[in-house]
């Protein structure tokens, strides 16, 4: 049974290898509709901790995948662009009002309409900052190691092939079932990947 | 240029099936594969640099060098060799800094702005002109940095603790110019980074070497592709587009702010915002149509940069360009119709005083010669197009040189009236920052996909999933995306034996 924490950390791509060393099945597919067809496929059949990878993002695979919509992103910006406009604020205030107050004509100290254009700029900056940030916290990146560089099939993936991988952490992982499913699926080519290095075919 | 055996270089040439450049709706046109599209993009950051870039290089890096040895004199000196005096304080250092920055906003609006208005066709072009955009607005920040005389003292535009326990003048339209253009080179930087990323793990793949595969593996933190990540990927660079767009239209705007919220007559005006943010775009969608017609053409792009883009291109700079002509008749109309002496003389000063000249070259390239583009033909001329580019950075130079030089050298009090002559710095340095920004282009063009490749590959047909299924046009009918339907129905005929195969090559 995998764990919270496991569950927590295969959402964002990352699984665990078995006690084999045996980091999941990876099957290539000729197609973006065959690799969204397969998805879908072994998520009905129960699977959970499995991701496809394509050189492009496809439309409809995250609905095929079952995974919903990406509101974290969303909200980690939010919170970005919030704090960037409170410490807009409240930087021009404090200098200008508190801590180094001068006296122009007698005008007051700090007003909020020279403020605005600071604000904004601050707010887009660290709502940016947000965005950004949160989407490579919630990918796992940066991730120098991941065992499917292992596979020199796998280069393609950014180029043009597209790949299905159930992950051996997955409760029904089971090396001849899996195989047989995604055989089944119009895999082209499938690999065992090892968190060792080593590779069957 | 070498291209390989069976890479098409050029729409002309004949395609290999008959939806290739006979359906004139697609994007990528020659009926390309998504290995063909990364093969034409990457090679060119992978294998040696033909001859022609480095006597480019050496070109613009003699430029670099003539900017370095210019503002080693321009600091050791003071800015007075500079023709900058009394009354005019902001010569051309500050005419450039604003031209530099107006050129530095195409490559965000392409980016952001035709991303959020789902314009498939920026694909081709955005990371090119993303990468102008930081380039550009390096040669901005240079200017006003050197500008302020003592730039050993710049920081003091930063609100960092310091010893004098002062902070910087948060009222002041300059200051807020600083925070504007960092803020809009922070987020450009990162939105061009983002896009980048994909297409490093692509090269990341290719490399042969191990430090380069090493650098690369670096630079792209580990990129799969992998659907969980796409997912929040595009999440985020949707959110950034969305969050650059506003950005952009408020760069220009609080730079026109450095003019508008002065008392200067020909300078105080409302107008100055939406006016500067045209002519930013104006400036800015030239200076990308000037560069992707060398680009293509040396580096056999034209499938992928195709005449089609360069034509939409040049509806946008005949548009903003009428808006920017349209903009100085309001302002004449605005200067009368006021009634304020002061303001009427600036704009009668400005076209027919001693800068008259000066005032003429910016309506001719800038509201004139655009007009040609109009015409079908002369939009799709490449020739045409080249030149009439060039024109429109001209035009907009002399529009920057306008405001500022005109609207200072004569102001209220005739007894302050000046002449201002630019010196041989002035002009060093201004061809100085050109040599600079073709430096970085040229590095750009040298060690970057200059291409998304990602981007292109997932508005072919093919990426559709059920392009295979349907084995069609690649979407259902009707669904409001008719950029990928083919002009006719024997072509999509003709198109639908020719689809499974495309993707068969890149099997084995």
């Amino acid at each position: 049974m995998p764990t919270f924490v496991q569950d927590l950390k295969a959402n964002l791509g990352i699984f665990e290898s078995d006690a084999d060393q045996v980091y999941g099945l990876l099957a290539e597919f000729s197609d973006p509709g065959a690799l969204l067809h397969a998805a879908e496929a072994v998520r009905e059949d129960g699977y959970s901790h499995f991701d496809t990878h394509s050189p492009f993002p496809i439309h409809g695979m995250d609905e095929a995948m079952g995974l919903g919509n990406a509101t974290g992103v969303g909200v980690l910006a939010f919170f970005g662009g919030v704090t960037g406009c409170a410490v807009a604020y409240l930087l021009q205030w404090w200098t200008a009002a508190v801590d180094y107050p001068i006296n122009i004509s007698g005008k007051p100290f700090f007003a909020v309409e020279p403020s605005v254009p600071i604000m904004f700029e601050l707010t887009i900056l660290f709502a940016a900052f947000g965005a950004v940030a949160g989407m490579l916290a919630l990918n796992g990146l940066p991730r120098p190691y991941n065992p499917l560089f292992y596979s020199d099939r796998f280069k393609g993936a950014t180029d043009d092939r597209f790949f299905l991988h159930i992950a051996a952490s997955d409760d029904q992982f089971d090396v001849e079932e899996s195989a047989a499913l995604l055989q089944r699926l119009g895999a082209r080519h499938i690999e065992l990947v090892k968190d060792d290095g080593t590779m069957d075919a | 240029m070498e291209t390989s055996k069976k890479l098409p270089a050029d729409p002309s040439e004949p395609a290999p099936s008959p939806s290739g450049d006979g359906a004139p709706d697609r994007l990528v046109k020659g009926d390309l594969s998504f290995h063909d599209i990364t093969e034409m993009v990457s090679r060119h950051a992978e294998k040696k640099a033909p001859m022609a870039w480095y006597a480019a290089f050496a070109v613009a890096l003699s430029g670099t060098l003539l900017l370095l040895g210019l503002f080693a004199h321009v600091v050791w000196n003071g800015i007075g060799v500079w023709g900058n005096n009394q009354p005019v304080g902001w010569g051309w250092p500050i005419v450039n800094f604003v031209f530099w920055v107006g050129i530095g906003h195409a490559g965000t609006l392409i980016s952001a702005i035709l991303y959020l208005f789902r314009q498939h066709w920026r694909t081709a072009i955005n990371r090119a002109a993303e990468a102008m955009t930081l380039f550009a607005v390096m040669c901005a920040l240079i200017w006003p940095t050197f500008h302020v005389g003592r730039v050993w003292a710049i920081y003091w535009t930063l609100p960092i603790p310091n010893q004098m326990a002062m902070w910087p003048q948060f009222k002041s339209p300059l200051l807020w110019d600083v925070f504007a253009v960092s803020s809009y080179f922070l987020v450009s930087l990162i939105f061009w980074y983002v896009g980048l990323v994909p297409d490093l793990a692509t090269l990341r793949d290719r490399a042969k070497n191990f430090w380069r595969s090493r650098i690369l593996a670096f630079f792209s933190l580990g990129w799969t592709g992998s659907n969980r990540h796409w997912r929040n990927y595009e999440k985020a660079y949707l959110l950034l587009a969305g969050l650059a767009t506003p950005l952009v239209l408020s760069v220009h705007s609080v730079v026109s702010f450095d003019f508008a919220v002065s008392v200067i007559p020909g300078w105080h005006t409302t107008i100055f915002p939406p006016y500067f943010v045209a002519g930013a775009i104006f400036s800015g969608f030239a200076m990308v149509v000037t560069l992707m017609v060398i680009t293509r053409e040396i580096y056999g792009l034209k499938n992928v940069i195709t005449i089609d883009h360069l034509e939409k291109m040049n509806i946008i700079i005949l548009v903003t360009g009428t808006i920017v002509g349209f903009a100085y008749i309001t302002e004449f109309f605005m200067a009368w119709y006021s009634g304020v002496q002061y303001e009427q003389y600036a704009f009668i000063n400005r076209a027919f005083g001693p800068y008259a000249w000066a005032y003429w070259i910016m309506m001719t390239c800038n509201l004139i010669t655009p007009q040609l583009f109009w015409f079908k033909k002369l939009r799709r001329s490449i020739p045409v197009m080249f030149v009439l580019s060039i024109f429109v950075n001209i035009g907009m130079w002399f529009e920057r040189f306008v405001i500022t030089i005109t609207s200072l050298h004569r102001d209220f009090l005739p007894s302050s009236w000046g002449y201002f002559t630019a010196t041989w710095v002035d002009i060093g340095t201004l061809v100085g920052s050109f040599g600079l920004f073709f430096t970085l282009f040229l590095l750009f063009l040298r060690f970057v996909p200059m291409v998304a490749m990602a981007e292109v590959k997932g508005v072919m047909p093919q990426a559709d999933p059920h392009f295979h299924e349907h084995g069609g046009n690649g979407h259902p009918e009707g669904d409001g995306e008719p950029y990928i339907k083919p002009a006719e129905p024997a072509l999509a005929e003709a198109y639908r034996g020719g689809g499974p195969e495309e993707t068969d090559d890149s099997s084995t």
